[in-house]
């Protein structure tokens, strides 16, 4: 196992050594000390390797990672895992606002709450929030599922497009457009497979599913005082 | 026309009206008939101060000039020396501004880097993603990071010559984008990760960050990401140019893109291009000021886009203290948009050659604002890459003219002292004399 320590060999020093890691790496743990908040730890990652950050970590922890595993052992800065593409993130602590903002795949497990503009514009990763999550999350999220074991804010899925949504918990509202669904069987395996890779001792019967209505898909002026 | 009425007595002439004139009385029926605002691409079509308004005095007793097609006249620029270890050189300092694949057809993107790379310039993706086409024929290319993130992915942000964060766009300062239903073709869609035929809605603020403490941040992450190897621009509209240019320097930008409102959008609405934002004329000297306030004029490059057609503009921008141009609008019309040879085709869809402004409809007779394969076919991005070259040539030829007119051996060495204006409006805004004057509004004279 490599440990470095980000006081010590700085921002660029880690992020250097963890980008030098190939496909085939022998060094495939890491663990990262100090972390005292610092942005972008981690980003831009492209190999299959599993990282540790011993602290809360400040904004864009994990941003655009490509394979990696990265546990976050504290809580996580806004846009947390922003732009993912595959990998997976788990925070022991709470996420700030901003989580897996735009991210394309991968999965993202939260085992404490999760703020406002949860999964914004998601495209395709899936989000697993043992919490609660904050007002406007999901806001033109075009694909991907977000589950939620406790309740939701404000605004939930406001413009989405095709991401689904599942909240085991209270709705406080739904945003423009987003509607309640019925959950199909194909959703309970789809849920219950995303709470078993989650590590969620949750029954996806216990969920309700929310999406896109699709009535603002194509422009209508009878639809203005939707908006 | 009657001239009397039956008993004799004149008529007055028929007076239109300077408010309601035929042009905004087509536009309250087209309201009244739809109950939908007009969107159209392209820039401000009204008369705004600009660099017409400007000339250059040339040399005289007090300087000299240098000999045209023997002397030299150096045009090269370097962006991004600042914080980036691989700088872009350019040969000429005109570059082709972002115009999305989605808005543009493949070849025309094709054709874009064609002409650039030819003519030793840079072209720029836009809010949809890095095509290969586009990376493949483009020796320097500039990789938008847009409010949607259309398209991003990290393996392209590592294939990109410079990353240019997108906040503002002169047309439409503080506006997102819609592209609408009938341009989602299958490939648009799927670079997208929408489904085929609805509207894509182009988000007006990014979705992770507000802010210069959050940009600060943003530029950080993006460097990290990216070894801190290519140049970081950061583009703004013209909106407040001295503070946007302020921020975005001391966010750690390498480079400070500034797009007046005479730049085009692929679509918005009418009243948002006609009325928000500054002219091109109007956001120079501010930016330059905010350069120079904080000692980093020539070390943090100012690249002024909005409405740049010539020589002579370029010439102007260089003098008034930007680093290099970027043309969109003009790129396109040298690969063929608006061509007076598809007349009978812009008559049927309502409009004439030169105004023809619906390119979020897809149905462009030129073959390049389209994702309809058999328009597509009309449009040979060989050629275009071509016109275009030869364009970038002429204005490149055009502006060292004019600097060697001026005495000065790099267009950078153009200064404001070689400019006059010739209104009130374009002396105050460009803080140059008016012609004949040794003085400018907010300036007193010194009576030569």
């Amino acid at each position: 196992m490599q440990t470095v320590d980000l006081q010590e060999l700085g921002l660029r020093g880690v992020n250097a050594a963890l980008h030098a890691q190939a496909a085939d790496t022998n060094q495939t743990v890491w663990t990262i000390e100090n972390a005292k908040g610092s942005h972008a730890i981690a980003c831009g990652l492209d190999a299959p390797i599993e990282v540790t950050v011993k602290g809360s970590t400040g904004y864009y922890c994990g941003g655009m990672n490509q394979q990696a595993t990265i546990n976050i052992h504290g809580s996580a800065g806004p846009g947390t895992g922003e732009n993912m593409m595959s990998g997976k993130i788990i925070i022991e602590g709470d996420a700030s606002q901003y989580l897996g903002a735009t991210a394309h795949g991968g999965m993202i497990v939260v085992k404490g709450n999760a703020s406002s503009r949860c999964g914004i514009s998601m495209k395709g990763v899936n989000i697993v929030v043992q919490g609660n999550i904050g007002h406007m999350s999901a806001f033109m999220g075009q694909s991907g599922n977000l589950v939620v074991c406790g309740d939701a804010g404000d605004a939930l899925g406001d413009s989405c497009y095709e991401a689904r949504f599942f909240v085991r918990g209270e709705v406080k509202s739904l945003g423009a457009d987003c509607e309640k669904k019925e959950m199909r069987e194909e959703h309970l395996t789809l849920l219950q497979g995303l709470l078993d890779e989650a590590g969620f001792d949750f029954k996806a019967e216990e969920f309700t599913r929310y999406g896109s209505a699709r009535n603002l898909y194509n422009f209508d002026v009878d639809n203005a005082g939707a908006y | 026309m009657k001239s009397h009425d039956d008993k004799g007595i004149p008529h007055t002439s028929p007076r239109q009206s300077a408010t309601f004139t035929q042009d905004v009385n087509s536009d309250i029926r087209r309201a009244a008939a739809t109950g939908i605002y007009d969107i159209r691409g392209g820039g401000a079509k009204r008369k705004v101060p600009s660099f017409d308004d400007l000339l250059f005095m040339g040399a005289s007793i007090s300087r000299y000039p240098l000999e045209g097609y023997r002397e030299k006249c150096e045009t090269s620029v370097t962006i991004g020396g600042l914080h980036a270890e691989n700088p872009i050189h350019l040969d000429i300092p005109i570059t082709i501004a972002g115009m999305s694949f989605g808005a543009l057809s493949g070849p025309a993107k094709e054709a874009l880097g064609r002409g650039a790379s030819a003519a030793g310039t840079s072209t720029t993706t836009g809010d949809g993603g890095m095509t290969p086409e586009e990376r493949g024929h483009s020796n320097k290319l500039v990789y938008q990071y847009l409010p949607s993130r259309y398209g991003m992915n990290p393996d392209d942000l590592r294939k990109a010559d410079a990353i240019e964060i997108v906040v503002g766009q002169g047309a439409k300062p503080g506006g997102g984008g819609m592209l609408l239903g009938q341009k989602i073709s299958d490939r648009v869609a799927h670079m997208r990760n929408l489904p085929k035929g609805i509207d894509q809605r182009s988000a007006c603020r990014h979705p992770d960050w507000t802010g210069p403490d959050d940009l600060e941040i943003k530029i950080l992450e993006l460097r990290e990401i990216t070894g801190w190897k290519v140049p970081i621009y950061v583009k703004v509209a013209g909106a407040r140019p001295y503070y946007d240019t302020t921020l975005a320097i001391k966010a750690g930008a390498d480079a400070v893109v500034l797009d007046g409102m005479q730049g085009g959008t692929a679509a918005t609405q009418d009243v948002f291009i006609e009325h928000v934002g500054q002219p091109t004329l109007a956001i120079v000297r501010p930016a330059v000021q905010a350069l120079q306030d904080l000692g980093m004029h020539r070390k943090v490059q100012l690249i002024l886009s909005g409405g740049i057609r010539s020589g002579a503009d370029v010439a102007k921008a260089m003098a008034l203290g930007a680093d290099a141009v970027a043309i969109g609008t003009a790129a396109l019309i040298a690969l063929g948009d608006n061509d007076p040879k598809w007349e009978a085709e812009y008559n049927a869809l309502g409009t004439t050659a030169g105004a023809y402004d619906d390119w979020h409809e897809g149905k462009d007779p030129a073959g390049i604002t389209t994702q309809d394969p058999e328009l597509m076919k009309r449009f040979d991005p060989i050629e275009g890459g071509r016109r275009l070259k030869n364009y970038l040539k002429v204005m490149t030829l055009e502006a060292q003219t004019i600097a060697r007119a001026c005495g000065k051996n790099h267009l950078h060495n153009l200064e404001p002292e070689d400019l006059v204006a010739l209104t009130m409006e374009a002396a105050a805004m460009a803080k140059v004399p008016l012609a004949g004057t040794d003085w400018y509004p907010g300036k007193p004279g010194t009576g030569f």
